[in-house]
C-alpha cells in the first residue's frame, strides 16, 4: 500500500496548503518551506509511519534519499517502511 | 555620556497584559496570585500562583510564528510590540544602531518539561524538531530582533532573579556610552510547568496560601509569569524626535556576595544600592521610594531591610519602600523588568504602589512598606532592587521625566 495520500496531507499541512493542490512532481522548493519546515515535515512522517528517516541538510547523511520533490518523499518512505516494517 | 530615558513599556502580566491595566491595578493593589489553573495541581503542594490570564498567542501570532515560541517568548515579543509602538521608534530604520538585551531565568521551560514528558514518560521515540529553538535561553530575545529588524548587539542576560535588572543596566550602559541609539530590554519569564514547581517546592521556600511581603507571618514566595520590555533611548535621540519620555534611567549599581548561592548577603545588597546611588550622582536623601525585591521569604526581606537600613541611615524611616510582588507575584528572570515597569508607572502616576497581604508587623522588617494601600504621593526618584540566588544583586534608579 503507497504511503502516497497520506504523504500529500502530510506536507499539504506543513504548507499551510490544500492537500488537492499536490502532485507528486510538487517542488518543496516551491511551497516555501524552510529548512527548519522540512525539518519539521521529516518528523511528522517519522511520527506517521514510526520510521526513521534518514534526512540532513548534509547530502552525505541521507543515504541516497532525495526530498526535492513530494513523489521523491512518497518512493523513499514505501521503501523505508518495507524496510523497517517488513509485513 | 548621554542620558538615557525610556520612551516605550509594553507589559504582559498577572496584574494585566497593558501598562494601563497594570497601572489600575497597582493603584487598586489588586493581588493577581490566585488558584494555578494552567496545570493539574493535585500532586503538587504549592496550588498557587500569579498567571497571566487573557492572553490569546493564537490571536497574537501566525500559525507559521507560534509553533516556534514557547511561552516565555510569547509573552516577550507580545510585550515588545506594544512598547515598540508606544515609543514610535522605527527600528528597522535605526538597524545596527539598536540592541536587543533581554534578561531570562530559564528560558523555554514549558517546551523542555513537555519534551521531558514526552522522552522519559511516554516513551517517544523522538522530540519534536523545534524543541531547542523553543528552549533556548535566547530564544524571546532572538524573536524580538526578528520581530523588529534590530541589527546591532543582541543578548540574553542570566542571573537567576537579577537577571531582568542586569540585561536593562546593561542596555542602559550602551545607550550612555554611545554604543547604540536605542534598546529594546527587559525580562521575560513562564515558569509554570509541573516540573519546575515541584523543584521550587523542593527548596521549601514557597508559600502554599500568598505572598505577605515583611510581613511576620510571611510563608514564602509565590511564582508569577510574564514579561516587561521597554525601550530605552538616548535622551537627545528622543528630544530630536519629540518623543513622549515615560522616565529616566539615572544611575545602575552591582555587585556580588560571592558567599552563598542561596542566601542572601546584606553587604552584597548595601553594596549594589551604594554603586546605583553614585552611578546616579544620586544622595541617598533624594530617594523617594524603593521598588524592593521583596520575596516574601523569612531571609530575603530581614536581609534587605537591614541593607537599606546601612545605606540610607536615618533617611531609611522616610523612605517608601513596597514588594510589589505581593500583588503580581515573583516572575524570576522576568521580575526586575516587571517591578522597573511598576516604578514606572508609579511615578508617572505620582503614587506608591502597596506591599499588599501585610498584616502583623517585623521587627526585622521595620521601614515604611505601604501595607495593602496604595499612597498619593509624587515620586522623584526611584530605585528598584534585584537580588539573585547566588548573590547577584543589581539596582536600577529612575528619576521623572
Amino acid at each position: 500500500m503507497s504511503s502516497e495520500q497520506d504523504i500529500f496531507e502530510i506536507v499539504a499541512k506543513q504548507a499551510k496548503t490544500d492537500a488537492a493542490t499536490l502532485t507528486r512532481a510538487t517542488k518543496l522548493a516551491d511551497l516555501d518551506l524552510q529548512s527548519i519546515d522540512v525539518v519539521e515535515l521529516v518528523f511528522a512522517i517519522e511520527e506517521k509511519f514510526d520510521i526513521e528517516v534518514p534526512y540532513s541538510p548534509s547530502e552525505q547523511n541521507t543515504a541516497g534519499i532525495s526530498f526535492q520533490s513530494v513523489g521523491e518523499i512518497i518512493d523513499a518512505i514505501d521503501r523505508l517502511v518495507a524496510e523497517q516494517h517488513p509485513a | 555620556m548621554n542620558r538615557v530615558v525610556i520612551t516605550g513599556l509594553g507589559i504582559i502580566s498577572p496584574l494585566g497584559n497593558s501598562a494601563t491595566d497594570v497601572a489600575a491595578a497597582l493603584r487598586a493593589g489588586r493581588v493577581a496570585i490566585g488558584a494555578l489553573t494552567i496545570l493539574p495541581t493535585e500532586n503538587l503542594l504549592t496550588k498557587i500562583g500569579a498567571e497571566v490570564k487573557d492572553f490569546d498567542p493564537v490571536t497574537q501570532f501566525s500559525d507559521k510564528q507560534l509553533p516556534l515560541l514557547d511561552r516565555c517568548a510569547q509573552f516577550a515579543v507580545a510585550a515588545s510590540r506594544q512598547a515598540v509602538t508606544q515609543s514610535g521608534l522605527d527600528l528597522h530604520a535605526l538597524g545596527s544602531r539598536a540592541a536587543a538585551i533581554i534578561g531570562a531565568g530559564v528560558g523555554g521551560m514549558t517546551t523542555l518539561d513537555e519534551s521531558y514528558y514526552r522522552v522519559y514518560a511516554q516513551g517517544s521515540k523522538r522530540a519534536h524538531p523545534f524543541t531547542i529553538p523553543k528552549l533556548m535561553i535566547s530564544a524571546a530575545m532572538s524573536h524580538i530582533t526578528i520581530t523588529h529588524g534590530i541589527t546591532g548587539p543582541s543578548f540574553t542576560v542570566a542571573s537567576a532573579c537579577a537577571s531582568s535588572n542586569h540585561a536593562i543596566g546593561v542596555a542602559y550602559s550602551m545607550v550612555k556610552s554611545g554604543t547604540v541609539d536605542a534598546a529594546v530590554t527587559g525580562g521575560t519569564e513562564a515558569v509554570f510547568t509541573f516540573g519546575t514547581i515541584k523543584a521550587w517546592e523542593a527548596l521549601r521556600v514557597m508559600s502554599t496560601d500568598t505572598c505577605r511581603p515583611f510581613s511576620k507571618n510571611r510563608s514564602g514566595m509565590v511564582l508569577g509569569e510574564g514579561a516587561a520590555i521597554f525601550v530605552l533611548e538616548n535622551r537627545d535621540h528622543a528630544l530630536a524626535r519629540g518623543a513622549e519620555i515615560l522616565a529616566e534611567i539615572v544611575g545602575f549599581g552591582m555587585s556580588s556576595d560571592a558567599a552563598d548561592i542561596v542566601l542572601p548577603s546584606a553587604d552584597g545588597a548595601a553594596a549594589a544600592i551604594r554603586a546605583c546611588l553614585d552611578d546616579a550622582g544620586l544622595k541617598p536623601e533624594e530617594v523617594d521610594y524603593i521598588n524592593a525585591h521583596g520575596t516574601g521569604t523569612v531571609a530575603n526581606d530581614a536581609t534587605e531591610t537591614k541593607a537599606i537600613r546601612a545605606v540610607f541611615g536615618t533617611h531609611a524611616d522616610k523612605l517608601a519602600v513596597s514588594s510589589t510582588k505581593s500583588m503580581h507575584g515573583h516572575l524570576l528572570g522576568g521580575a526586575g523588568a516587571m517591578e522597573l515597569a511598576a516604578t514606572v508607572i508609579a511615578m508617572q502616576g505620582g503614587f506608591i504602589p502597596p506591599t499588599a497581604n501585610y498584616a502583623v508587623p517585623d521587627p526585622d522588617c521595620d521601614l515604611d512598606v505601604v501595607p495593602n494601600e496604595a499612597r498619593d504621593q509624587q515620586i522623584g526618584v526611584a530605585l528598584s532592587n534585584s537580588f539573585a540566588f547566588g548573590g547577584h544583586n543589581a539596582v536600577l534608579a529612575i528619576r521623572r521625566a
